[in-house]
Protein backbone atom coordinates (compact mmCIF):
# COMPACT_ATOMS: atom_id res chain seq x y z
CA UNK A 1 0.00 0.00 0.00
CA UNK A 2 2.37 2.79 1.14
CA UNK A 3 5.98 2.52 0.84
CA UNK A 4 8.11 5.03 2.15
CA UNK A 5 12.20 4.81 1.17
CA UNK A 6 15.07 6.79 2.58
CA UNK A 7 12.79 10.04 3.85
CA UNK A 8 14.75 12.52 4.35
CA UNK A 9 12.72 15.80 5.41
CA UNK A 10 12.49 18.83 7.87
CA UNK A 11 11.39 22.36 8.40
CA UNK A 12 13.46 25.19 8.47
CA UNK A 13 13.47 25.68 11.88
CA UNK A 14 15.79 22.96 11.69
CA UNK A 15 13.92 19.72 13.11
CA UNK A 16 14.45 16.42 10.62
CA UNK A 17 13.46 13.08 9.72
CA UNK A 18 16.30 11.32 8.91
CA UNK A 19 16.77 8.43 6.26
CA UNK A 20 13.25 6.49 7.25
CA UNK A 21 12.33 3.37 5.07
CA UNK A 22 9.44 1.00 5.80
CA UNK A 23 6.34 0.32 4.30
CA UNK A 24 2.82 -0.84 4.88
CA UNK A 25 1.09 -3.66 3.54
CA UNK A 26 -3.33 -3.34 2.56
CA UNK A 27 -5.45 -3.70 5.03
CA UNK A 28 -2.75 -3.48 7.84
CA UNK A 29 -3.22 -1.20 11.18
CA UNK A 30 0.32 0.14 11.42
CA UNK A 31 1.07 1.97 15.03
CA UNK A 32 3.55 4.81 15.03
CA UNK A 33 4.84 5.63 18.29
CA UNK A 34 7.91 7.27 19.91
CA UNK A 35 9.04 10.32 22.71
CA UNK A 36 7.38 13.93 22.46
CA UNK A 37 9.41 15.48 19.27
CA UNK A 38 10.47 11.80 17.92
CA UNK A 39 8.87 13.49 14.42
CA UNK A 40 5.27 11.48 14.75
CA UNK A 41 3.44 14.08 13.39
CA UNK A 42 6.34 15.07 10.72
CA UNK A 43 6.53 11.56 9.21
CA UNK A 44 2.48 11.60 8.69
CA UNK A 45 2.57 15.50 7.50
CA UNK A 46 5.17 13.93 5.11
CA UNK A 47 3.23 11.16 3.91
CA UNK A 48 0.19 13.25 3.43
CA UNK A 49 2.37 15.97 1.43
CA UNK A 50 2.07 18.77 3.17
CA UNK A 51 5.55 18.49 3.85
CA UNK A 52 8.27 18.23 0.74
CA UNK A 53 10.99 15.80 1.05
CA UNK A 54 14.20 16.36 0.58
CA UNK A 55 16.02 13.33 0.05
CA UNK A 56 14.14 9.81 -0.52
CA UNK A 57 10.30 9.76 -1.68
CA UNK A 58 7.08 7.76 -0.62
CA UNK A 59 5.09 5.40 -2.99
CA UNK A 60 1.43 4.97 -2.70
CA UNK A 61 0.27 1.78 -4.74
CA UNK A 62 3.54 2.03 -6.84
CA UNK A 63 3.01 5.68 -7.47
CA UNK A 64 5.20 8.74 -6.32
CA UNK A 65 2.87 11.04 -4.28
CA UNK A 66 4.64 13.83 -5.49
CA UNK A 67 3.34 13.21 -8.89
CA UNK A 68 -0.54 12.81 -8.04
CA UNK A 69 -3.00 15.52 -8.37
CA UNK A 70 -4.05 17.17 -5.00
CA UNK A 71 -7.37 15.56 -5.76
CA UNK A 72 -6.19 12.27 -6.21
CA UNK A 73 -4.37 12.26 -3.16
CA UNK A 74 -7.51 13.29 -1.16
CA UNK A 75 -9.63 10.60 -2.43
CA UNK A 76 -7.18 8.00 -1.44
CA UNK A 77 -5.61 9.17 1.64
CA UNK A 78 -7.44 10.84 4.08
CA UNK A 79 -6.22 12.64 7.34
CA UNK A 80 -7.89 12.66 11.19
CA UNK A 81 -5.01 15.54 12.46
CA UNK A 82 -4.90 17.30 16.36
CA UNK A 83 -5.57 20.90 14.30
CA UNK A 84 -9.53 19.35 13.25
CA UNK A 85 -9.71 19.59 17.10
CA UNK A 86 -10.13 23.40 17.42
CA UNK A 87 -13.49 23.78 14.89
CA UNK A 88 -15.72 26.14 16.27
CA UNK A 89 -17.62 26.71 13.35
CA UNK A 90 -21.20 27.51 12.84
CA UNK A 91 -21.56 24.04 10.34
CA UNK A 92 -24.13 21.27 11.54
CA UNK A 93 -22.80 17.67 12.24
CA UNK A 94 -23.84 16.67 8.82
CA UNK A 95 -22.67 20.11 6.72
CA UNK A 96 -19.12 19.32 8.53
CA UNK A 97 -18.84 15.50 7.70
CA UNK A 98 -19.75 16.53 3.93
CA UNK A 99 -16.71 18.63 3.94
CA UNK A 100 -15.34 15.41 3.57
CA UNK A 101 -16.94 15.15 -0.33
CA UNK A 102 -14.95 18.17 -1.61
CA UNK A 103 -12.34 16.48 -3.50
CA UNK A 104 -15.18 14.88 -5.20
CA UNK A 105 -16.63 17.67 -6.59
CA UNK A 106 -16.06 18.69 -10.02
CA UNK A 107 -15.38 22.15 -11.10
CA UNK A 108 -19.07 24.23 -11.41
CA UNK A 109 -20.54 21.44 -9.03
CA UNK A 110 -22.41 23.87 -6.35
CA UNK A 111 -24.63 20.93 -4.61
CA UNK A 112 -23.80 17.92 -3.36
CA UNK A 113 -24.86 14.64 -5.21
CA UNK A 114 -27.02 12.02 -4.19
CA UNK A 115 -24.01 10.01 -4.14
CA UNK A 116 -22.60 12.32 -1.41
CA UNK A 117 -25.65 12.08 0.51
CA UNK A 118 -25.61 8.38 1.00
CA UNK A 119 -21.91 8.21 1.29
CA UNK A 120 -22.47 11.20 4.11
CA UNK A 121 -24.74 8.83 5.56
CA UNK A 122 -23.29 5.56 5.67
CA UNK A 123 -19.82 7.15 7.44
CA UNK A 124 -21.98 9.24 10.46
CA UNK A 125 -23.67 5.57 11.10
CA UNK A 126 -20.62 3.95 10.94
CA UNK A 127 -19.18 6.35 13.31
CA UNK A 128 -22.44 6.81 15.41
CA UNK A 129 -23.51 10.03 14.99
CA UNK A 130 -26.40 9.93 13.21
CA UNK A 131 -28.45 11.10 15.76
CA UNK A 132 -26.42 14.41 15.77
CA UNK A 133 -26.51 15.39 12.33
CA UNK A 134 -28.43 19.09 13.04
CA UNK A 135 -26.19 19.56 16.17
CA UNK A 136 -23.78 22.27 15.68
CA UNK A 137 -20.22 20.95 15.06
CA UNK A 138 -18.80 23.24 17.40
CA UNK A 139 -21.64 22.09 20.56
CA UNK A 140 -20.10 18.38 20.62
CA UNK A 141 -18.25 16.47 23.12
CA UNK A 142 -14.78 15.48 22.89
CA UNK A 143 -15.33 11.92 22.17
CA UNK A 144 -18.44 13.00 19.57
CA UNK A 145 -16.14 15.05 18.00
CA UNK A 146 -13.49 13.10 17.48
CA UNK A 147 -16.03 11.01 14.89
CA UNK A 148 -17.65 13.22 13.62
CA UNK A 149 -13.89 14.34 12.29
CA UNK A 150 -13.28 11.00 11.63
CA UNK A 151 -16.37 10.27 9.53
CA UNK A 152 -15.34 13.68 7.35
CA UNK A 153 -12.39 11.66 6.90
CA UNK A 154 -14.26 8.20 5.73
CA UNK A 155 -16.11 10.39 3.80
CA UNK A 156 -13.10 10.70 1.43
CA UNK A 157 -13.83 7.38 0.80
CA UNK A 158 -9.96 6.79 1.50
CA UNK A 159 -7.66 4.12 0.96
CA UNK A 160 -5.41 4.66 3.99
CA UNK A 161 -6.59 6.73 6.87
CA UNK A 162 -3.82 8.29 8.66
CA UNK A 163 -4.74 9.65 12.36
CA UNK A 164 -2.36 11.68 14.26
CA UNK A 165 -2.92 10.89 18.64
CA UNK A 166 -7.35 10.38 17.71
CA UNK A 167 -7.19 9.72 21.91
CA UNK A 168 -5.61 12.56 22.86
CA UNK A 169 -7.80 14.48 25.52
CA UNK A 170 -10.54 11.85 26.00
CA UNK A 171 -11.42 9.81 28.98
CA UNK A 172 -10.28 5.43 28.61
CA UNK A 173 -14.31 5.03 27.53
CA UNK A 174 -13.66 7.33 24.75
CA UNK A 175 -10.47 6.17 23.76
CA UNK A 176 -11.59 2.70 23.53
CA UNK A 177 -14.22 4.00 21.60
CA UNK A 178 -12.47 5.52 19.34
CA UNK A 179 -10.03 3.00 18.74
CA UNK A 180 -12.86 -0.14 18.57
CA UNK A 181 -14.26 1.75 15.90
CA UNK A 182 -10.70 2.68 14.21
CA UNK A 183 -10.06 -1.38 14.57
CA UNK A 184 -13.73 -2.24 13.02
CA UNK A 185 -13.15 -0.19 9.96
CA UNK A 186 -9.94 -1.54 9.18
CA UNK A 187 -11.20 -5.03 9.44
CA UNK A 188 -14.45 -5.00 8.08
CA UNK A 189 -14.42 -2.66 5.72
CA UNK A 190 -10.44 -3.02 5.29
CA UNK A 191 -8.97 0.49 5.51
CA UNK A 192 -5.49 0.88 5.79
CA UNK A 193 -4.60 2.77 8.77
CA UNK A 194 -1.11 4.59 10.38
CA UNK A 195 -2.14 5.89 13.61
CA UNK A 196 0.34 7.72 15.92
CA UNK A 197 -0.48 7.08 19.75
CA UNK A 198 1.15 8.28 22.58
CA UNK A 199 -0.16 6.06 24.64
CA UNK A 200 1.89 2.57 24.76
CA UNK A 201 -0.90 0.44 26.17
CA UNK A 202 -3.32 1.29 23.21
CA UNK A 203 -0.39 0.56 20.97
CA UNK A 204 0.18 -2.35 22.04
CA UNK A 205 -3.96 -3.91 22.22
CA UNK A 206 -4.86 -2.33 18.80
CA UNK A 207 -1.94 -1.76 16.11
CA UNK A 208 -0.66 -4.64 13.75
CA UNK A 209 2.72 -3.38 13.67
CA UNK A 210 4.63 -0.76 15.31
CA UNK A 211 7.21 2.10 14.11
CA UNK A 212 8.98 3.31 17.22
CA UNK A 213 10.21 6.39 16.19
CA UNK A 214 13.40 8.42 18.04
CA UNK A 215 15.14 12.19 17.04
CA UNK A 216 13.75 11.38 13.57
CA UNK A 217 15.01 8.11 12.87
CA UNK A 218 13.24 4.73 12.97
CA UNK A 219 14.52 3.22 16.03
CA UNK A 220 13.02 -0.16 15.34
CA UNK A 221 10.10 -2.21 13.27
CA UNK A 222 8.10 -5.16 14.30
CA UNK A 223 4.89 -6.14 15.89
CA UNK A 224 3.97 -4.99 19.77
CA UNK A 225 6.15 -8.14 21.35
CA UNK A 226 9.06 -7.67 19.63
CA UNK A 227 8.87 -3.57 20.52
CA UNK A 228 7.10 -3.13 23.43
CA UNK A 229 10.07 -4.86 25.51
CA UNK A 230 11.30 -2.54 28.89
CA UNK A 231 15.33 -2.63 26.88
CA UNK A 232 13.54 -0.92 24.25
CA UNK A 233 11.39 1.65 26.13
CA UNK A 234 14.24 2.33 28.78
CA UNK A 235 16.65 3.55 25.94
CA UNK A 236 14.36 4.88 23.89
CA UNK A 237 11.83 6.88 26.60
CA UNK A 238 14.34 6.89 28.91
CA UNK A 239 12.01 5.86 32.06
CA UNK A 240 12.03 2.38 33.76
CA UNK A 241 9.08 0.88 32.75
CA UNK A 242 8.14 -3.57 33.89
CA UNK A 243 6.71 -5.43 31.19
CA UNK A 244 4.02 -7.32 31.83
CA UNK A 245 1.33 -9.55 29.90
CA UNK A 246 -2.07 -8.22 29.38
CA UNK A 247 -4.02 -11.15 31.14
CA UNK A 248 -7.12 -11.03 28.64
CA UNK A 249 -5.38 -9.97 25.23
CA UNK A 250 -1.62 -11.25 25.99
CA UNK A 251 -0.65 -8.39 24.39
CA UNK A 252 2.42 -6.65 26.05
CA UNK A 253 1.46 -4.00 28.86
CA UNK A 254 3.31 -1.59 30.26
CA UNK A 255 3.73 -0.71 34.18
CA UNK A 256 5.12 2.80 34.72
CA UNK A 257 7.47 3.18 37.62
CA UNK A 258 7.34 6.42 39.93
CA UNK A 259 10.47 8.09 41.06
CA UNK A 260 12.25 5.68 38.95
CA UNK A 261 13.72 8.10 36.35
CA UNK A 262 17.20 8.26 37.65
CA UNK A 263 17.86 5.00 37.78
CA UNK A 264 18.28 4.16 34.04
CA UNK A 265 20.81 7.05 33.63
CA UNK A 266 23.62 4.83 35.58
CA UNK B 1 -36.76 19.87 -3.76
CA UNK B 2 -33.37 19.13 -1.80
CA UNK B 3 -34.00 20.93 2.13
CA UNK B 4 -30.80 22.88 1.87
CA UNK B 5 -31.10 24.43 -1.48
CA UNK B 6 -34.63 25.54 -0.76
CA UNK B 7 -33.61 27.59 2.21
CA UNK B 8 -31.21 29.26 0.92
CA UNK B 9 -33.18 30.18 -2.03
CA UNK B 10 -35.59 31.35 0.42
CA UNK B 11 -33.30 33.62 1.69
CA UNK B 12 -32.33 34.95 -1.70
CA UNK B 13 -35.63 35.84 -2.15
CA UNK B 14 -35.88 37.82 0.85
CA UNK B 15 -32.90 39.44 0.87
CA UNK B 16 -33.69 40.18 -3.26
CA UNK B 17 -37.40 41.35 -2.18
CA UNK B 18 -36.00 43.11 0.67
CA UNK B 19 -33.47 44.86 -2.02
CA UNK B 20 -35.84 46.12 -4.22
CA UNK B 21 -38.02 47.30 -1.58
CA UNK B 22 -35.30 49.48 -0.19
CA UNK B 23 -34.36 50.96 -3.69
CA UNK B 24 -38.07 51.56 -4.24
CA UNK B 25 -37.96 53.75 -1.02
CA UNK B 26 -34.64 55.14 -1.86
CA UNK B 27 -36.16 56.24 -5.22
CA UNK B 28 -38.81 58.17 -4.05
CA UNK B 29 -37.44 60.29 -0.35
CA UNK B 30 -34.74 62.80 -0.51
CA UNK B 31 -34.91 66.56 -0.93
CA UNK B 32 -37.77 66.24 -3.20
CA UNK B 33 -39.98 63.80 -2.17
CA UNK B 34 -41.45 62.14 -5.03
CA UNK B 35 -44.98 60.06 -4.37
CA UNK B 36 -44.63 56.01 -5.26
CA UNK B 37 -47.47 56.30 -8.12
CA UNK B 38 -45.56 59.54 -9.45
CA UNK B 39 -42.47 56.98 -9.70
CA UNK B 40 -44.89 53.79 -11.52
CA UNK B 41 -45.91 56.40 -13.90
CA UNK B 42 -42.64 58.14 -14.52
CA UNK B 43 -41.29 54.51 -15.30
CA UNK B 44 -44.22 53.25 -17.50
CA UNK B 45 -44.60 57.16 -19.00
CA UNK B 46 -41.83 58.78 -18.89
CA UNK B 47 -41.81 62.18 -19.34
CA UNK B 48 -39.38 64.93 -19.10
CA UNK B 49 -39.47 66.95 -16.08
CA UNK B 50 -37.66 68.02 -13.46
CA UNK B 51 -38.53 64.96 -11.19
CA UNK B 52 -37.65 62.11 -14.06
CA UNK B 53 -34.45 64.03 -14.34
CA UNK B 54 -33.58 63.72 -10.61
CA UNK B 55 -35.28 60.30 -10.71
CA UNK B 56 -33.87 58.54 -13.56
CA UNK B 57 -30.42 60.96 -13.72
CA UNK B 58 -29.25 61.84 -10.11
CA UNK B 59 -31.02 58.83 -7.55
CA UNK B 60 -30.81 55.82 -10.00
CA UNK B 61 -27.30 55.41 -10.64
CA UNK B 62 -26.52 56.40 -7.52
CA UNK B 63 -28.87 53.81 -5.93
CA UNK B 64 -27.34 51.27 -8.44
CA UNK B 65 -23.89 51.99 -7.36
CA UNK B 66 -24.81 51.99 -3.80
CA UNK B 67 -25.72 48.03 -4.49
CA UNK B 68 -22.60 46.72 -6.30
CA UNK B 69 -20.13 48.63 -4.43
CA UNK B 70 -21.58 47.87 -0.99
CA UNK B 71 -22.30 44.47 -2.35
CA UNK B 72 -18.43 44.30 -3.39
CA UNK B 73 -16.72 45.13 -0.70
CA UNK B 74 -19.03 42.76 1.73
CA UNK B 75 -18.10 39.83 -0.86
CA UNK B 76 -14.59 40.56 -0.75
CA UNK B 77 -14.98 40.60 3.19
CA UNK B 78 -16.52 37.41 2.85
CA UNK B 79 -13.19 35.90 0.95
CA UNK B 80 -10.94 37.75 3.01
CA UNK B 81 -12.09 36.82 6.27
CA UNK B 82 -12.59 33.32 5.32
CA UNK B 83 -8.79 32.94 3.61
CA UNK B 84 -7.57 34.66 7.01
CA UNK B 85 -10.00 31.98 9.11
CA UNK B 86 -10.12 36.05 11.05
CA UNK B 87 -12.91 38.15 11.82
CA UNK B 88 -11.32 41.11 12.28
CA UNK B 89 -9.77 41.45 8.73
CA UNK B 90 -12.08 43.17 6.21
CA UNK B 91 -11.52 44.57 2.69
CA UNK B 92 -9.57 47.81 4.33
CA UNK B 93 -7.11 45.73 6.27
CA UNK B 94 -4.34 44.44 3.63
CA UNK B 95 -3.16 47.79 2.54
CA UNK B 96 -5.44 47.63 -0.98
CA UNK B 97 -7.68 50.93 0.13
CA UNK B 98 -4.45 52.66 1.68
CA UNK B 99 -3.01 52.52 -1.63
CA UNK B 100 -5.84 53.75 -3.59
CA UNK B 101 -6.48 56.75 -1.16
CA UNK B 102 -3.09 57.67 -1.11
CA UNK B 103 -2.95 57.52 -5.09
CA UNK B 104 -5.81 59.67 -5.12
CA UNK B 105 -3.96 62.42 -2.12
CA UNK B 106 -1.33 62.67 -4.26
CA UNK B 107 -3.61 63.25 -7.49
CA UNK B 108 -5.49 65.75 -5.58
CA UNK B 109 -2.45 67.83 -4.26
CA UNK B 110 -0.58 67.89 -7.20
CA UNK B 111 -3.95 69.24 -8.86
CA UNK B 112 -4.10 66.43 -11.01
CA UNK B 113 -7.67 65.62 -10.02
CA UNK B 114 -9.25 65.01 -13.65
CA UNK B 115 -8.80 61.10 -13.27
CA UNK B 116 -9.05 60.01 -9.44
CA UNK B 117 -10.47 56.57 -10.53
CA UNK B 118 -7.59 56.18 -12.68
CA UNK B 119 -4.89 57.32 -9.65
CA UNK B 120 -6.48 55.15 -6.72
CA UNK B 121 -6.83 51.70 -9.01
CA UNK B 122 -2.60 52.91 -9.50
CA UNK B 123 -2.12 53.40 -5.97
CA UNK B 124 -4.36 49.80 -5.22
CA UNK B 125 -2.62 47.79 -7.53
CA UNK B 126 1.02 48.59 -6.66
CA UNK B 127 -0.07 47.92 -2.83
CA UNK B 128 -1.34 44.61 -4.23
CA UNK B 129 2.13 44.10 -5.85
CA UNK B 130 4.39 45.17 -2.91
CA UNK B 131 2.36 43.19 -0.42
CA UNK B 132 2.00 39.96 -2.58
CA UNK B 133 5.86 40.32 -2.88
CA UNK B 134 6.86 40.56 0.30
CA UNK B 135 4.56 38.26 1.84
CA UNK B 136 5.23 35.01 -0.36
CA UNK B 137 8.67 33.11 -0.56
CA UNK B 138 9.27 30.51 -2.67
CA UNK B 139 6.06 30.94 -3.90
CA UNK B 140 4.24 29.90 -0.77
CA UNK B 141 2.12 33.14 0.29
CA UNK B 142 2.00 33.28 4.16
CA UNK B 143 -0.60 34.20 5.77
CA UNK B 144 0.37 35.65 8.68
CA UNK B 145 3.03 38.02 6.87
CA UNK B 146 0.41 39.06 4.57
CA UNK B 147 -1.97 40.54 7.35
CA UNK B 148 1.10 41.76 9.08
CA UNK B 149 2.45 43.97 5.84
CA UNK B 150 -0.68 44.51 4.98
CA UNK B 151 -1.86 46.51 8.24
CA UNK B 152 1.85 48.25 8.27
CA UNK B 153 1.32 49.32 4.75
CA UNK B 154 -2.30 50.81 5.71
CA UNK B 155 -0.29 52.70 8.73
CA UNK B 156 2.30 53.77 6.39
CA UNK B 157 0.01 55.15 3.58
CA UNK B 158 -2.09 56.64 6.21
CA UNK B 159 0.81 58.54 7.45
CA UNK B 160 1.78 59.47 4.13
CA UNK B 161 -1.75 60.85 3.56
CA UNK B 162 -1.15 63.20 6.85
CA UNK B 163 1.83 64.32 5.73
CA UNK B 164 0.71 65.49 2.13
CA UNK B 165 -2.63 66.59 3.39
CA UNK B 166 -0.09 69.01 6.31
CA UNK B 167 1.78 70.17 3.24
CA UNK B 168 -1.14 70.26 0.83
CA UNK B 169 -2.92 73.75 0.08
CA UNK B 170 -5.92 74.85 1.90
CA UNK B 171 -8.07 74.20 -1.51
CA UNK B 172 -7.49 71.45 -1.23
CA UNK B 173 -7.60 69.61 1.59
CA UNK B 174 -11.65 69.51 1.52
CA UNK B 175 -11.37 67.27 -1.83
CA UNK B 176 -9.45 64.89 0.17
CA UNK B 177 -11.08 64.58 3.36
CA UNK B 178 -14.30 64.33 1.21
CA UNK B 179 -12.99 61.32 -1.13
CA UNK B 180 -10.98 59.59 2.43
CA UNK B 181 -14.94 60.00 4.01
CA UNK B 182 -16.07 58.56 1.23
CA UNK B 183 -19.13 59.42 -1.32
CA UNK B 184 -21.23 57.52 -3.90
CA UNK B 185 -21.62 60.71 -5.72
CA UNK B 186 -20.47 59.80 -9.11
CA UNK B 187 -21.76 61.33 -12.41
CA UNK B 188 -19.58 59.61 -14.72
CA UNK B 189 -22.03 57.18 -15.94
CA UNK B 190 -19.16 55.01 -17.68
CA UNK B 191 -17.53 54.76 -14.63
CA UNK B 192 -20.66 53.68 -13.11
CA UNK B 193 -20.62 50.67 -15.26
CA UNK B 194 -17.62 50.08 -15.07
CA UNK B 195 -17.65 49.51 -11.20
CA UNK B 196 -21.32 47.63 -11.69
CA UNK B 197 -19.58 44.99 -14.03
CA UNK B 198 -16.34 44.34 -11.74
CA UNK B 199 -18.64 44.49 -8.84
CA UNK B 200 -21.07 41.48 -10.86
CA UNK B 201 -17.79 39.75 -12.38
CA UNK B 202 -15.89 39.95 -8.56
CA UNK B 203 -19.03 38.18 -7.34
CA UNK B 204 -19.49 35.44 -9.53
CA UNK B 205 -15.84 34.50 -9.55
CA UNK B 206 -15.46 34.38 -6.17
CA UNK B 207 -18.75 32.01 -5.94
CA UNK B 208 -16.58 29.00 -7.83
CA UNK B 209 -14.48 29.36 -4.76
CA UNK B 210 -17.10 28.98 -2.34
CA UNK B 211 -16.19 25.04 -2.00
CA UNK B 212 -11.87 26.00 -1.32
CA UNK B 213 -13.67 28.70 1.16
CA UNK B 214 -15.51 26.28 2.80
CA UNK B 215 -12.20 23.63 3.05
CA UNK B 216 -10.02 26.90 4.26
CA UNK B 217 -12.21 27.58 7.19
CA UNK B 218 -10.88 24.47 8.66
CA UNK B 219 -7.21 25.63 8.67
CA UNK B 220 -4.91 25.39 5.20
CA UNK B 221 -3.93 22.10 6.52
CA UNK B 222 -7.05 20.44 6.70
CA UNK B 223 -8.09 22.38 3.22
CA UNK B 224 -4.76 20.43 1.77
CA UNK B 225 -6.13 17.03 2.97
CA UNK B 226 -9.53 17.99 1.59
CA UNK B 227 -7.38 17.98 -1.94
CA UNK B 228 -7.56 22.16 -2.37
CA UNK B 229 -4.66 23.04 -4.47
CA UNK B 230 -3.97 26.11 -1.01
CA UNK B 231 -0.87 27.84 -2.52
CA UNK B 232 -3.32 28.51 -5.66
CA UNK B 233 -6.34 28.98 -4.56
CA UNK B 234 -4.76 31.92 -2.14
CA UNK B 235 -3.17 33.70 -4.47
CA UNK B 236 -6.32 34.16 -6.44
CA UNK B 237 -8.47 34.89 -3.73
CA UNK B 238 -5.98 37.52 -2.61
CA UNK B 239 -5.42 39.32 -6.11
CA UNK B 240 -9.39 38.65 -7.12
CA UNK B 241 -10.64 40.51 -3.52
CA UNK B 242 -7.74 43.08 -3.61
CA UNK B 243 -9.07 44.17 -7.08
CA UNK B 244 -12.45 44.11 -6.59
CA UNK B 245 -11.55 46.52 -3.26
CA UNK B 246 -9.20 48.65 -5.51
CA UNK B 247 -11.67 48.99 -7.98
CA UNK B 248 -14.74 49.78 -5.73
CA UNK B 249 -12.17 51.97 -3.66
CA UNK B 250 -11.16 54.09 -6.42
CA UNK B 251 -14.51 55.05 -7.29
CA UNK B 252 -16.25 55.83 -4.20
CA UNK B 253 -13.77 56.35 -1.49
CA UNK B 254 -13.20 55.06 1.90
CA UNK B 255 -16.93 53.65 2.82
CA UNK B 256 -15.56 51.95 6.21
CA UNK B 257 -17.40 48.74 7.95
CA UNK B 258 -19.46 47.70 5.13
CA UNK B 259 -16.71 44.52 4.48
CA UNK B 260 -16.13 44.07 8.21
CA UNK B 261 -19.83 44.19 9.16
CA UNK B 262 -21.93 42.49 6.61
CA UNK B 263 -20.21 39.35 6.39
CA UNK B 264 -20.59 39.00 10.39
CA UNK B 265 -24.50 39.45 10.28
CA UNK B 266 -25.10 37.46 7.42
CA UNK B 267 -22.71 34.71 9.12
CA UNK B 268 -25.63 35.06 11.85
CA UNK B 269 -28.21 34.36 9.63
CA UNK B 270 -27.11 31.89 6.64
CA UNK B 271 -24.44 30.30 8.23
CA UNK B 272 -20.94 29.65 7.63
CA UNK B 273 -21.40 27.49 3.90
CA UNK B 274 -20.13 30.15 1.93
CA UNK B 275 -21.86 28.62 -0.90
CA UNK B 276 -24.79 30.85 0.40
CA UNK B 277 -23.25 33.35 2.30
CA UNK B 278 -21.30 34.88 -0.73
CA UNK B 279 -24.50 35.55 -2.40
CA UNK B 280 -26.72 36.56 0.72
CA UNK B 281 -23.17 39.14 1.99
CA UNK B 282 -23.52 40.32 -1.81
CA UNK B 283 -27.20 41.33 -1.33
CA UNK B 284 -27.28 42.22 2.02
CA UNK B 285 -23.86 44.30 1.17
CA UNK B 286 -26.03 46.49 -1.02
CA UNK B 287 -28.97 46.99 1.37
CA UNK B 288 -26.64 47.82 4.11
CA UNK B 289 -24.57 50.72 1.77
CA UNK B 290 -27.88 51.87 0.06
CA UNK B 291 -29.96 52.10 3.11
CA UNK B 292 -27.29 53.87 4.86
CA UNK B 293 -26.43 56.24 1.90
CA UNK B 294 -30.12 57.13 1.65
CA UNK B 295 -29.75 57.95 4.88
CA UNK B 296 -26.96 60.28 4.42
CA UNK B 297 -28.93 62.33 1.75
CA UNK B 298 -31.91 62.69 3.65
CA UNK B 299 -31.22 62.97 7.40
CA UNK B 300 -30.67 66.78 7.17
CA UNK B 301 -30.91 67.67 3.74
CA UNK B 302 -30.65 69.71 1.84
CA UNK B 303 -27.15 69.07 3.74
CA UNK B 304 -25.50 66.01 2.56
CA UNK B 305 -23.77 63.97 5.23
CA UNK B 306 -20.71 61.57 4.16
CA UNK B 307 -21.91 58.03 3.61
CA UNK B 308 -18.85 56.48 5.29
CA UNK B 309 -19.87 58.15 8.80
CA UNK B 310 -23.18 56.49 8.29
CA UNK B 311 -21.90 53.10 7.68
CA UNK B 312 -19.40 53.21 10.37
CA UNK B 313 -21.60 54.55 13.00
CA UNK B 314 -25.24 52.69 12.13
CA UNK B 315 -22.68 49.71 11.63
CA UNK B 316 -20.74 49.71 14.46
CA UNK B 317 -23.74 50.11 16.78
CA UNK B 318 -25.66 47.59 15.29
CA UNK B 319 -22.60 45.08 15.42
CA UNK B 320 -21.93 46.10 19.07
CA UNK B 321 -25.75 45.31 20.33
CA UNK B 322 -25.83 42.02 17.90
CA UNK B 323 -22.53 40.78 19.29
CA UNK B 324 -23.27 41.70 23.01
CA UNK B 325 -26.25 39.70 22.02
CA UNK B 326 -24.91 36.54 20.29
CA UNK B 327 -21.66 34.69 21.07
CA UNK B 328 -19.19 35.60 17.27
CA UNK B 329 -19.98 32.84 15.20
CA UNK B 330 -16.43 32.55 14.28
CA UNK B 331 -14.52 31.89 10.91
CA UNK B 332 -12.32 30.45 13.56
CA UNK B 333 -11.17 29.64 16.79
Amino acid sequence: MLRVKNLTCGYEAGFFLKNITFSVNDGELMGIIGPNGSGKSTLLRAIRRVLKPLKGGILFKGKRIDRMGFKELAQKVSVVSQSAEEITLNFTVREYVLLGRIPYRRRFQILETKTDEKIVANTMSLTDITHLSERNVGELSGGERQRAIIARALAQEPELLLLDEPTIHLDIGHQIEILDLVKRLNEQNNLTVIIVLHDLNLASLYCDRLLLLREGEVHSIGTADEILTYSIIEEVYKTPVVVEKNPISSKPLICLVPGGKGEVKK
Amino acid sequence: MNKKLKGWLIWIFALTGFLLISAIFSLSVGADKISLSKIVSLIFSPEKGIESTILFHIRFPRILLAIFIGGALAVSGVIFQGMFRNPLVGPYTLGVSGGAALGVTLSISLGLGFCLPLAGMSGAILAIFIVYFLASRKGLLRIPTLLLIGVMLSFLSSSLITLIMALADVTKLHGILFWIMGSLEESNLGLIRLVITLSILGAILSFFFAHNLNAFSLGEEEALHLGINVERTKKILFVLASLLTGSVVSVSGMIGFVGLVVPHFMRMFVGSDHRILLPAAFLGGGIFLLLCDTLARTVISPIELPVGVITGILGGVLFIYFLSKKQLVGTAK
